[in-house]
């Protein structure tokens, strides 16, 4: 049904949108957390640096990515010299570039999920004795759930979408960094491609589909959860 | 015995309080909103850092500006009890008494789960969430966790504010229980007199960010020269009495050298509290014929007080105990009222108001 190469634009999309996703997941919410609930020097700083990639083009962010990581710079070659990890042009840094990308999204949906919780609840764990990682830990981070869960999905669509960043620090290697929307710009280059540019572009909206539903059938889940003791509650009655 | 004295500039208000309070029972800080009763408190707990000031439960020092001692405060061991009980919301009542006792050190485990739930009577609700509690239950299972933490001292930060009086009345007989049962110290915030009378084993008045007065709650209920007190217009004395007769009226009162009648509750035998309006004591120089009034008390006059808003206050005693009556300056004048003179105090019975309800409706 799929040509080998849409699959494997398919293939790329979710491990790139999926490990994007992972990697910029828990620095977010630990951003979120800084940026919620911390007052420190530096502070409007660290908002506008984490803010950056969504007022930037793409492609500048790809380009400074490729300047700082490249194999040329000295970064990107301490990092193949002494640990054999190269990040431009692989699969590896387009993830690393999509996490990035989304990454300011993601904070936002954490930071306000974090804002909403009740300062007094922070100080009463406090007093019965537990310590600032403990109370991060069990209770900051399971009130926040709905927050980060929202921006994993967020994050997660945000990769599948990225463009200019990938295209620029990963470049358009088919199988490797060639996710849907380079592979519909790489078929639009081609005289004869617009059956193929369609094509992808149709795999890519079932894709969107079936993302929403997912995300719908996680709200639901998380929802029944939340409301799990109202039923038992009610059921006690 | 608890000890504290603390310094503190906030924004443009400034907290300077010392005083002590007993090893056990319930401490009162007793002051209008605004006065700093809530920020000693966070003091105490470690919230806000004094700029001077020494905190030492018993031989414990917990805060020593001049040794630079400041225990933080997950490690104070001190129990918080908020207004707005601050439940976990994700977690179940059971999870929530839990939270405390957990993370306190294995070997002052010493207050435990059973009893506190017994004591509080939170049996049916381990499974249920925070939110499907009513205000006064929030309340009991907040102190409860708080109990399970397994405290040195224990602060109620006007735990009862957000209740009706119907639910006040419910909680403060767990609240009195709790604190003899686990026999803690217990520093109570409130503005609420009605609470002050009915909880206070002890007593601190505070103003403006100091202490005002402390002492035993009769005895400094009754003083006349505190502003505080003084121009309220529901001042009046709290006498604890112990019943001694019981019949369809009410009850037969001894209060420390004198007796009352009474319209309380209670067994023969039991200590209860009584509230005497100082607006419903009359005085007169010797025991009046043919009145309805039972209740004749002979009391010397210990005080007179003028009151901002005109009149007099006179603080009196008879035996143990301690009345107010509130004159005008023409019945100072006519009978020759003076501080020394014995005099008959007259108090209807029915202005007595004894026990939680009474008390809360009565003073609000």
């Amino acid at each position: 049904m799929l040509t080998p190469l849409e699959w494997d634009a398919l293939r790329v999309s979710l491990i790139v949108g999926a490990r994007a996703t992972v990697i910029a997941l828990p620095l977010a919410v630990f951003l979120a957390w800084l940026l919620a609930t911390k007052r420190f020097p530096g502070k409007s700083f660290l908002d506008a640096v984490v803010h950056a990639p969504m007022v930037l083009p793409p492609v500048v962010v790809g380009y400074l990515l490729l300047l700082f990581l490249g194999l040329r710079s000295p970064v990107g070659g301490f990092l193949f010299e002494h640990f054999g990890i190269r990040l431009a042009f692989t699969s590896g840094g387009a993830s690393l570039a999509s996490g990035l990308m989304a990454l300011p999204l993601m904070v936002r949906a954490v930071r306000l999920s974090i804002a909403a919780i009740d300062p007094g609840l922070d100080v009463a764990a406090r007093s019965l004795g537990a310590t600032p990682f403990d109370r991060f830990w069990n209770i900051t981070l399971p009130l926040a759930a709905p927050g980060i869960v929202a921006a994993a999905i967020i994050g997660f669509a945000a990769s599948l979408g990225e463009f200019g960043a990938i295209i620029t620090f990963a470049a358009n290697v088919p199988g490797e960094t060639q996710t849907l929307p380079l592979a519909i710009y790489a078929a639009l280059q081609q005289p004869d491609g617009d059956l193929a540019a369609l094509r992808l572009c149709g795999i890519s909206i079932a894709l969107a589909i079936a993302g929403l539903a997912g995300a719908e059938y996680f709200t639901q889940r998380q929802r029944a959860w939340i409301d799990g003791d109202t039923r038992t509650f009610d059921a006690a009655r | 015995m608890l000890r504290v004295d603390v310094d503190r500039v906030l924004g443009a208000f400034a907290i300077k309080a010392a005083f002590e309070a007993p090893a056990q029972g319930v401490t009162t800080l007793f002051g209008p909103s605004g006065s700093g009763k809530s920020s000693i408190l966070a003091m105490l707990a470690g919230a806000i850092k004094p700029e001077r000031g020494h905190i030492a439960i018993g031989a414990r020092v917990l805060f020593d500006s001049r040794s630079g001692v400041n225990v933080p405060m997950e490690a104070r061991r001190i129990g918080w009890v908020f207004q707005d009980s601050r439940l976990f919301p994700h977690l179940d009542v059971r999870r929530n008494l839990l939270f405390g006792l957990e993370r306190a050190p294995e070997s002052a485990r010493t207050i435990g789960f059973d009893s506190v739930i017994q004591v509080l009577g939170l049996e049916h609700f381990l499974a249920r969430a925070p939110r499907h509690l009513s205000g006064g239950e929030k309340q009991r299972v907040a102190l409860g966790r708080a109990l399970l933490a397994q405290p040195q001292l224990l602060l109620l930060d006007e735990p009862l504010a957000a209740l009706d009086s119907t639910r006040k009345a419910e909680i403060i007989p767990f609240l009195s229980n709790a604190v003899r049962q686990f026999a803690l110290p217990a520093l109570y915030v409130t503005h609420s007199l009605a609470e002050t009378v009915r909880m206070s084993d002890h007593l601190v008045l505070i103003q403006n960010g100091a202490v005002a007065a402390s002492g035993p709650p009769a005895a400094l209920l009754a003083r006349t020269d505190l502003p505080m007190l003084n121009a309220r217009a529901d001042t009046g004395a709290l006498i604890h009495a112990t019943i001694l007769e019981r019949s369809i009226a009410g009850a037969l009162c001894d209060i420390g050298g004198a007796q009352l009648r009474a319209p309380v509750d209670g067994a023969v035998g039991e200590r209860v509290r009584l509230y005497v309006f100082a607006r419903d004591v009359i005085l007169a120089l010797q025991p009046p014929v043919g009145l309805s009034v039972r209740n004749h008390v002979t009391c010397r006059i210990i005080a007179l007080s003028a009151r901002a808003q005109g009149g007099v206050l006179a603080s009196l005693q008879a035996g143990d105990a301690h009345f107010i009556a509130a004159i005008t300056e023409g019945a100072v004048r006519d009978l020759n009222l003076r501080t020394g003179l014995d005099v008959v105090a007259l108090i209807k019975a029915s202005a007595l108001e004894g026990g939680t309800r009474g008390l809360l409706d009565a003073l609000g």
